[in-house]
């Protein structure tokens, strides 16, 4: 007799989201679909607004849905609670759950008590979290005094206590500077290696976080789902072409001697840099149609007698995808909202909007 | 084992199943872990002694010279120093049981009480028994000072009764306060006015400075509705035996049943408001959309 098949850690169906207010109903999340594996290190990727966290409450059962079902490691969000309460723990960004009169350690406690583990257990347990996330030193310290990046560590352990079985992350590291963010990324991923079958499900309008994080991602902007894929799948959809930038001593014959080279779709100069009477450099932008068309570019840029001093290959973030599914950025939703600036007049040397922002990796050379 | 790795399950579904047992020593678990930062708070704040024992002890005096100048019975004075007293309780039950929700919301404490897997009542009983003891230490200040300063002597006949007639006052008033929080949540904004309602008002309709008989039909309806006028009325009545008390209230035996019944329907109404209150937020988003 064969196993029961294990339960999909989250398994959502149609599920949409209404919220009654005036002067119009606003329609929060509209038919989404969405099925995690269980182990999976899901991400919702949207601006504010898009829906991430109404999701989320509906998961960790706050929030009924309007319609649709949804399902946690096979437990009903609208009926089965307390199981799913069991067997989850949720952190917030700018959480300032608790109260600053205790100390790191009594609150932390205090949380522990909620989960039913013994009084005496549950000391050694938060004693050994808050080993864990690094707060020995603050152990004694009133949760009142702590820094936002303390703060969220603090968090980060009530949210392991009762070791869930699942995770939900609400834009996590938001507000939090680059070296507490880091620390939380790093807790998060030690934490889900630990043991197998352990899922989190990740809020954040952070690319960087949800590319660095996450196995699949689901971009969300009005209520709806508009991709889903890996971050590779992700990107794959806005650039199906290799695109490198090439730094050289000098081109002879200007960027029309590669665009006759087979595979090469386009070749632009981006910069050209005069570093005195003796030495200049060229940049160029080249498009390709595939990476294999890069061996015959190098053999005829030698055959040119070009030196390549870079070699970049630039690779599309997730907010390129963003802006091609959606036709904006995530900041540009933000500004949406906000009273237009009295004399907004585009920079000139503000060339962000062509780039792209892409990410470039390094090649060796 | 490791910090990440504890009481490790072998599937989900093993971790969601809980015992009876289990379900049991979670709720009481909560009630000492929510009641624990107000017992803390007892020792490591000492502002309350100014603000909580002294303000008390004035207003008291206030009445207690009133009383004295115009030579009223011995027994008002200590009518008053008792209602000085009780004046704890009924503060912390408005600010401290009956806003502690709405506070809770805005700090982000109601979501994570509510995505826990406890009993969410556990989590008032733990409230109400931190105040109790937090308003308990206020409360025997009051009284010790109050008495010692204005020679207050007691005459008592029913220990039994009169600690009995007291704890229940408790368990109605914290009763009613787990009323109020649910309530409070429920209505907003407004629960602040309603807070300035309770205070003065009710200090005046229990009877907080002299005998509640005085006020006579508003007397007896006060004692079948407010917890703190039914149980001072029967304190006053046990801790001065045979003083020439106001008639026009109940004896304190029948004052104990009015109390046990209250605490009854008001822990009954409190089980209902939370769970009614539970159900809206899920389906309003009142727990977790802030704009709500």
């Amino acid at each position: 007799m064969s196993a029961a098949p294990q339960p999909l850690a989250i398994d959502v169906q149609g599920i949409r989201r209404v919220y009654n207010v005036k002067p119009k109903p606003i329609i929060a999340l509209e038919s989404i679909d969405l099925a995690v594996a269980p182990g999976e290190f899901f991400g919702l990727l949207g601006p504010n607004g898009a829906g991430k966290t109404t999701l989320i409450k509906i998961l960790t059962t706050l929030l009924l849905p309007s319609g649709g079902t949804a399902r946690i490691f096979g437990f009903d969000v609208e009926h089965q609670t307390k199981q799913i309460r069991r067997i989850m723990n949720m952190v917030a960004g700018g959480e300032q759950s608790g109260y600053g009169i205790l100390t790191v350690r009594e609150q932390l406690w205090m949380f522990s008590q909620f989960y039913g583990l013994g009084t005496r257990e549950g000391w050694g347990r938060v004693d050994e979290l808050i080993d864990a996330v690094g707060m020995g030193e603050q152990r004694e310290q009133r949760v009142s005094t702590l820094s936002t990046g303390q703060r969220q560590k603090m968090n980060f352990a009530r949210g392991l206590l009762n070791d869930p079985w699942i995770f939900f992350l609400d834009e996590p590291t938001l507000g939090l500077d680059v070296g507490a963010a880091r620390a939380v990324r790093e807790l998060v991923l030690a934490w889900k290696a630990a043991v197998p079958g352990r899922t989190v499900l990740l809020t954040t309008h952070y690319m960087a976080e949800a590319d660095e994080l996450c196995d699949r991602i689901a971009i969300v902007d009005h209520g709806r789902i508009l991709a889903l894929g890996s971050p590779a799948e992700l990107k794959k959809r806005v650039q199906r072409e290799s695109v490198f930038r090439i730094e050289l001593d000098r081109l002879d014959g200007g960027p029309a001697a590669l665009k006759r080279l087979p595979g090469v779709l386009s070749a632009a100069t981006a910069a050209v840099q005069d570093e005195g009477r003796e030495r200049q450099t060229v940049e160029v932008n080249l498009t390709l149609e595939d990476d294999a068309a890069l061996g015959g570019v190098v053999g005829a840029l030698a055959g040119l007698g070009s030196h390549i001093l870079a070699l970049r290959k630039s690779e599309p973030s997730l907010e390129d995808v963003f802006v091609e599914l959606v036709g904006r950025g995530f900041d540009e939703e933000d500004r949406e909202a906000e009273p237009p600036a009295p004399d907004h007049t585009p920079d000139p040397r503000d060339t962000s909007h062509e780039s792209g922002d892409r990410e470039e990796e390094e090649a060796l050379v | 084992m490791s910090a990440f790795v504890f009481r490790q399950s072998a599937s989900p579904q093993e971790a969601a199943n809980w015992t009876r047992r289990q379900v049991i020593a979670t709720d009481l678990r909560t009630i000492v872990g929510r009641a624990y930062p107000r017992v803390t708070g007892l020792f490591r704040e000492k502002s309350w002694v100014f603000f909580e024992v002294l303000l008390p002890f004035l207003a008291t005096s206030a009445f207690v010279f009133v009383y004295q100048a115009v030579g009223a019975p011995r027994e008002y004075v200590g009518f008053a120093v008792l209602g000085g007293a009780m004046t704890a309780f009924w503060l912390n039950v408005i600010w401290m049981m009956a806003q502690q929700l709405w506070w809770e919301k805005s700090q982000g404490n109601l979501e994570l009480y509510f995505a826990a897997p406890m009993n969410i009542m556990s989590v008032l009983f733990g409230m109400a028994f931190g105040g109790f003891v937090m308003s308990s230490t206020r409360a025997a200040a009051v009284l010790i000072i109050s008495t010692t300063l204005f020679g207050v002597s007691f005459a008592v006949d029913q220990w039994f009764l009169l600690i009995a007639v007291f704890l229940l006052t408790l368990a109605a008033l914290y009763g009613l306060g787990m009323v109020l929080a649910s309530l409070f949540l429920m209505w907003g904004r407004e629960a602040w006015h309603l807070t300035q309602f309770l205070i003065e008002p009710v200090y005046f309709v229990s009877g907080l400075n002299f005998p509640v008989a005085r006020l006579g039909v508003l007397g007896s309806v006060a004692i079948s509705v407010l917890p703190l006028a039914v149980g001072l009325d029967a304190m006053r009545q046990l801790a001065f035996a045979g003083a020439a008390y106001p008639i026009g209230t109940p004896p304190p035996d029948v004052e104990a049943l009015i109390l046990v019944a209250m605490t009854v329907v008001f822990l009954l109404l409190a089980r209902w408001t939370l769970r009614l209150l539970e159900r809206l937020a899920r389906k309003e988003g009142r727990l977790s959309v802030r704009w709500q």
